[in-house]
């Protein structure tokens, strides 16, 4: 049996109140893939990166990650969000502590590495999305731009699995967006599985793998940039990108 | 007919700098009101150092600053403790616990702080030592509980007359403050963005790691001020232990004003200790919140 899958989501739906956020959605993700999920707000983006580490709990429907099946009751939720790294839109660092401890908090308390350890990775890191000389600067001392990268970094830190991004770059200025997404096509080029909510068309050409369009709570059309981009089949999907591109 | 729009141009209009002020509105912003507490408290010195009476009363009256400060500052860290555990449970989505968590905080919080201390001095003190006793008992009873035969020893042998009125007494006060202090800390946990919290966990945190190294040490920042505050009413309401013959400040002026008749001497110097702790304590607090304010870290 051939099952590269890393990821596997079936038939998920999930309601908040009175609003229906994932309808019957199902979803497979492969080992080192970069899958761009874009559509309409509210369309149930977040929510599906959301479930998929737990910070949701779905209604029906079951999601698997790395053979582990993360809906059920007993599943072990802190080792799975230990696997699988999250970027914020409003990047959520923690503002009492330097970037270097932002990054080596998880890694202690956590994963249990030794100090020097965690320190020398969180220099690593630093250094790998371009910022070793902010290493003591704290969260309110960094621009926009810099704090995503800060919070890429910390949660790279504990070697996920998986990286899930939700709308990383929404809440940047426009001259900051780059430098974030810098950052991420290098991370997709290494090979890192990544899902990523965005609505920044140049990633998705440069670097994703394949494309999905989630609107009103389901999956209407899936397929590789090129198909979707340039050739989308559903009225939907051809009506948005034509929106968002002007 | 007055004009609304003139009103709040009134209350828009910049204050004056008080460099540039005339040197009559100078000497009118003074803070007369600490000079003249500052006075009283000089012409209470004077008292004590020359008139016999005052000098008495002060010395008879004055070790119950003891009391009153040990009291006050133990009772007041167990209400922390207390309020840490039951501000927790108050945003706890358990039923369980969040109803349990409500139940003490609504219950001693509807009740007058001099009956919770009454309460708990002879009616929950004893029923914990007689508990305690039980349990005690059950344990030396219980063969297969052998290895813990040293605390059934201990346990059965608390005896309700030994607790003394002091221990009652902070017993009474972190009872009563605990559920101020629970609604402190639970505005001050929920005040941190819903955000800090889902990073926490998404960095694979459990809930209690993410409480404690990354929301409550952000919390703490905002309830140090009113945790503060709660600090000086403690002082203040320290003094109904009174009511358990506790010999502190106000317990003391009452036995010297029954001693001496010296009513004045006596009130004058009780009130005056008193506010020089508040005082104090409530500087502390002000210095405090501007150090919240602007070093944030």
């Amino acid at each position: 049996m051939e099952n590269d899958n890393i990821i596997t989501i079936r038939n998920v739906y999930k309601r908040f109140k009175h609003v229906e956020a994932l309808n019957d959605v199902s979803l497979d993700v492969k080992r080192g893939e970069v899958l761009f999920i874009f559509g309409p707000s509210g369309g149930g983006k977040s929510t599906l990166l959301r479930c998929i580490n737990q910070l949701e709990k779905v209604n029906e429907g079951e999601i698997i990650v790395d053979g582990i099946r993360v809906t059920e009751p007993n599943a072990d939720l802190d080792k799975l969000r230990s696997e699988v790294g999250m970027v914020f839109q409003l990047f959520n660092l923690f503002p009492h502590l330097t970037a270097l401890q932002n990054i080596t908090i998880a890694q202690e308390k956590v994963r249990q590495w030794p100090k020097e350890q965690a320190v020398e990775t969180a220099h690593r890191l630093l250094k790998r999305v371009g910022l070793p000389e902010k290493a003591d600067a704290y969260p309110d001392q960094l621009s926009g731009g810099q704090k995503q990268r800060v919070a890429i970094a910390r949660a790279l830190a504990m070697n996920p699995l998986i990286m899930l991004f939700d709308e990383p770059t929404s809440a940047l200025d426009a001259e900051m967006i780059r430098e974030v997404l810098d950052v991420m096509v290098d991370l997709a080029r290494e090979g890192m599985t990544m899902l990523v909510v965005s609505h920044e068309m140049g990633f998705a050409k440069a670097a994703a793998d394949r494309m999905v369009f989630l609107a009103d709570a389901r999956v209407i059309e899936e397929g590789s940039v090129e198909e979707i981009y340039t050739r989308p089949q559903h009225a939907r999907t051809k009506a948005f990108i034509e929106q968002i591109l002007y | 007919m007055p004009d609304p729009k003139s009103e709040s141009i009134e209350v828009l209009a910049p204050r004056k700098e008080p460099g540039i002020l005339p040197a009559t509105n100078r000497i009118k912003n003074l803070p007369w009101w600490a000079l003249i507490i500052l006075m009283l408290g000089i012409a209470l010195v004077y008292a004590i150092a020359n008139l016999p009476n005052y000098a008495d009363a002060f010395y008879f009256i004055v070790p119950g600053l003891k009391v009153t400060l040990t009291v006050s500052i133990t009772a007041f860290v167990i209400a922390l403790v207390i309020g840490l555990i039951v501000g927790l449970g108050r945003i706890s989505t358990n039923p369980i616990i969040y109803n349990l968590a409500t139940f003490y905080v609504e219950v001693v919080r509807g009740i007058p702080m001099i009956v919770i201390i009454i309460y708990v001095a002879y009616v929950l003190v004893p029923i914990f030592i007689s508990g305690a006793n039980g349990l005690g008992a059950w344990i030396l009873d219980t063969s297969w509980l052998g290895f813990l035969q040293d605390i059934g020893n201990s346990l059965s042998s608390l005896d309700i007359t030994q607790i003394n009125p002091i221990a009652r007494a902070i017993a009474g006060l972190a009872f009563g403050f605990g559920a101020y202090e629970a609604e402190v800390f639970r505005a001050g946990i929920i005040s941190i963005e819903r955000g800090q919290m889902e990073a926490a966990r998404s960095l694979g945190m459990t809930y209690l790691q993410a409480m404690r190294y990354i929301i409550l040490p952000q919390a703490i920042r905002v309830i140090l001020p009113p945790l503060g505050n709660d600090f000086i009413a403690m002082l203040k309401d320290s003094s109904l232990i009174s009511v358990l013959a506790v010999r502190d400040l106000t317990q003391l002026g009452k036995l010297n004003r029954s001693r001496t008749f010296r009513t004045f001497e006596t009130w004058n110097t009780v009130t005056y200790l008193y506010l020089s702790m508040t005082l104090l304590g409530s500087m502390g607090v002000k210095w405090l919140e501007r150090k919240m304010k602007s070093g944030e870290r």
